[in-house]
């Protein structure tokens, strides 16, 4: 029988399966500060042993300032979480990059960048977009605190087969069109709970030239159109970036992995249930104009009227996005005023993505009255765009440089919009209330964003670079 | 973990919207918490309450009508409980005493949370959703049962089945200590282990 590369992935990690539930091994398990204390706590409470501490790894993201490498920055309850981490890592010996480490990152940028995940690896993480790891080819999935307790406690978890789904993408992204344009695109087309309960697979020649930071771009939001995961077979470019990380193997047994490596690839006739087939060609620089991913439109399209939708439900859902975010039908995404701009998070909060900003706002000044901040990714990002004067070029067009972390991605922080703020924003959810309470949020690229902060409004990036 | 579920009997609390995202269930600010009680006072906050101290009810959102005051049953649609992993989620929803879920459908993460926290995520059609929705929106004391043994969800004389896998279900009856059972498995575990290739190990390479 001909396999997806998800199947063979899955396979090669069944420790005992009873019909469609397996008890599946786990060969790297991420922490944070947000979902882990209760589940430390709940190994304490039955006097049970972290089983893999050597598989576990953990950083602080979501909970610290991006102004101060003190703990207690953004407060007590902030503190008492970081400082449960800290004790929790001592107490059961799992390494910790704490702030101030130069390795220290929003989790799903750090790993990468040690070299912790591995093609063909099962990655797991209390944090729903660890699906960025299937970038690299590893199964990789968020999961419930429960879920986090049960992994710390046996090395496994039980898992039930997910549906398969192929998206292929040929063609090529046109001059100015990133890999946050075309997940947003492959979003739209499959809406935002349309790949429930599957695991997607990326593949085509659009898919096959982009760098891994644009892989792990697209692989991050697969959750944002349901899936359980995404995943990208492992090529020349995977390697090239694994090579000699710090966690990568090495020497004879790099050859033994990549020996390995070199199978993990759908095979030719192997069965999905769904397919999807997308032409890169096409696609425009995204804006989101609702409250979900998959409220999202071209850059020269106008804002949709409810009654587009066929479905009352989406109507509705329409209508109240449309009212939480104040536009109003058949006006122009381009006409859309920002006064906020966030460049950073786990889907674009990687060098390239700060390049690409970089690019766009170099001799450039942000518009007035607009606020903007960069938040590198990890300790590393900021490092190598520093090395590169890219914090010179942000500072002196009027950016804020920060530290790294989730900050206003989500902002448990004190990095928050205010009621009625709109953001253009590189992150990756447009929840109502997500960047801070009656704050609306529009996800677009890094380079729309940064030139969404010197125009004052959304702007087809294609335009800015033939100027 | 508690006893385990096997009939619900209850009014229901309809919020009748797609998409509801964990962010709305419970907004990240009560995320800093390191236990997991108490997470109920501050559940849909941002729309059950008119200002972030949460003093002011907002008396137009349904959790906050008296006629679905004592609801253990909330009814929604589409992809409910979409977005983040956050277990918060339905520690809120079980915190303010919620006991099943009812939707057309539920993200993935949301529903494994629910079973390993004993709250029911129960999935209808939406024909089905319409019906109940109807029925509590008409009537709010309307009794909804959901039967989890037999797999049925009834209400004014209709039956509606639902599926669950055999073992969710079994966990959400006999309330079972998952980690316990996988414990018992140790000895498959370790006969996994020495099988694994040297570079998926520990990265101790040396
Ligand atoms: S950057 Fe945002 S989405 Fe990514 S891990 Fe942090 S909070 Fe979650």
């Amino acid at each position: 029988m001909p396999k997806t590369l998800y199947e063979k992935v899955w396979d090669a990690h069944v420790i005992t399966q009873d019909g469609h539930e397996a008890l599946l091994y786990i060969d790297r398990h991420l922490i944070h500060e947000v979902t882990s204390p209760q589940a430390f706590d709940g190994l304490k409470q039955k006097q049970r042993k972290l089983r893999s501490p050597d598989k576990t790894f953990g950083t602080m993201d979501h909970s610290i300032s991006t102004r101060s490498l003190a703990i207690d920055a953004c407060g007590d309850n902030n503190r008492r979480q970081l400082q449960a981490l800290i004790e929790n890592c001592e107490e059961f010996g799992v390494q910790l990059y704490p702030v101030g480490n130069v390795k220290q990152g929003i989790i799903h940028v750090m790993a990468p960048e040690r070299g912790l995940i591995l093609p063909g690896m099962t990655v797991v993480c209390g944090d729903s977009h660890t699906a960025t790891h299937g970038a690299f080819g590893a199964l990789a999935f968020g999961i419930g605190t429960s879920q986090v307790e049960h992994v710390m406690a046996t090395t496994s978890l039980k898992q039930h087969k997910a549906k398969t789904m192929k998206v292929e993408v040929n063609g090529t992204l046109p001059f100015g069109v990133t890999a946050k344009d075309l997940i947003l695109a492959i979003i739209a087309k499959i809406g935002h709970a349309g790949a429930t309960g599957h695991v997607i697979e990326y593949c085509g020649s659009a898919i096959a030239s982009l760098s891994m930071e644009a892989r792990m771009t697209i692989c991050n939001m697969s959750i944002e159109a349901g899936a359980k995961a995404g995943m990208i077979a492992p090529d020349e470019v995977t390697l090239a970036y694994l090579k000699d990380k710090e966690f990568a193997p090495k020497g004879e047994l790099w050859e033994l992995a990549c020996q390995d490596w070199s199978q993990l690839t759908a095979d030719p006739n192997a069965l999905y249930d769904t397919v999807v087939t997308l032409n890169a060609n096409d696609i425009q620089p995204q804006v989101t104009w609702g409250t979900n991913p998959g409220h999202v439109l071209g850059i020269n399209d106008i804002v949709p009227d409810p009654s587009s939708f066929t479905d009352p439900a989406d109507q509705e859902a329409a209508k109240k996005a449309l009212h939480y975010m104040d536009l109003t039908p058949g006006s122009k995404i381009s006409d859309i005023e920002i006064n906020h701009v966030f460049i950073g998070s786990c889907t674009n909060g990687r060098i390239e993505d700060l390049r690409a900003a970089a690019r766009v706002v170099e001799n450039n000044k942000i518009a007035s009255g607009v606020s903007a901040i960069v938040v590198p990714g990890s300790g590393e990002v900021k490092k190598q765009a520093e090395v590169e004067g890219l914090d010179k070029i942000f500072t002196q067009a009027g950016f804020e440089w920060r530290l790294p972390g989730c900050s206003m991605c989500l902002g448990m922080n004190d990095d928050l919009l205010l009621q009625g703020d709109r953001c253009a924003s590189t992150s990756n959810r447009n929840f109502e209330g997500r960047q801070g309470r009656g704050s609306r949020t529009h996800l677009v690229s890094p380079a729309m964003a940064a030139l969404a902060a010197i125009k004052g409004r959304f702007t087809d990036i294609r335009e800015f670079i033939k100027e | 973990m508690s006893c385990g579920i096997t009939t619900v009997t209850s009014k229901a609390a309809p919020l009748d919207q797609v998409n509801v995202d964990t962010d709305q269930i419970i907004p990240k600010q009560f995320l800093t918490s390191v236990s997991k009680q108490g997470f109920g006072r501050h559940l849909f906050h941002d729309w059950r309450y008119l200002d972030s101290a949460g003093t002011q009810p907002n008396l137009e959102f349904v959790l906050n009508q008296p006629q679905h005051q004592g609801a253990e049953i909330l009814l929604s649609r589409e992809n409910f409980g979409c977005g983040s992993s956050r277990e918060h989620a339905p520690w809120a929803l079980a915190d303010y005493g919620f006991k099943v879920v009812i939707a057309t459908s539920f993200a993935d993460i949301f529903y494994g949370n629910c079973i390993n926290n004993q709250l029911l995520p129960v999935s209808l059609s939406k024909s089905e959703m319409d019906t109940l929705f109807d029925a509590v929106q008409s009537a709010a004391d309307t009794a909804i049962t959901v039967d989890l043994v037999n797999q049925t969800v009834s209400c004014n004389g209709d039956n509606y089945s639902f599926t669950i896998s055999p073992l969710h279900k079994e966990t959400l009856i006999k309330g079972l200590d998952a980690i316990g059972q996988t414990l018992e498995q140790e000895a498959f575990i370790q006969a996994y282990e020495k099988k694994i290739p040297q570079w998926r190990c520990a990265p101790h390479y040396e």
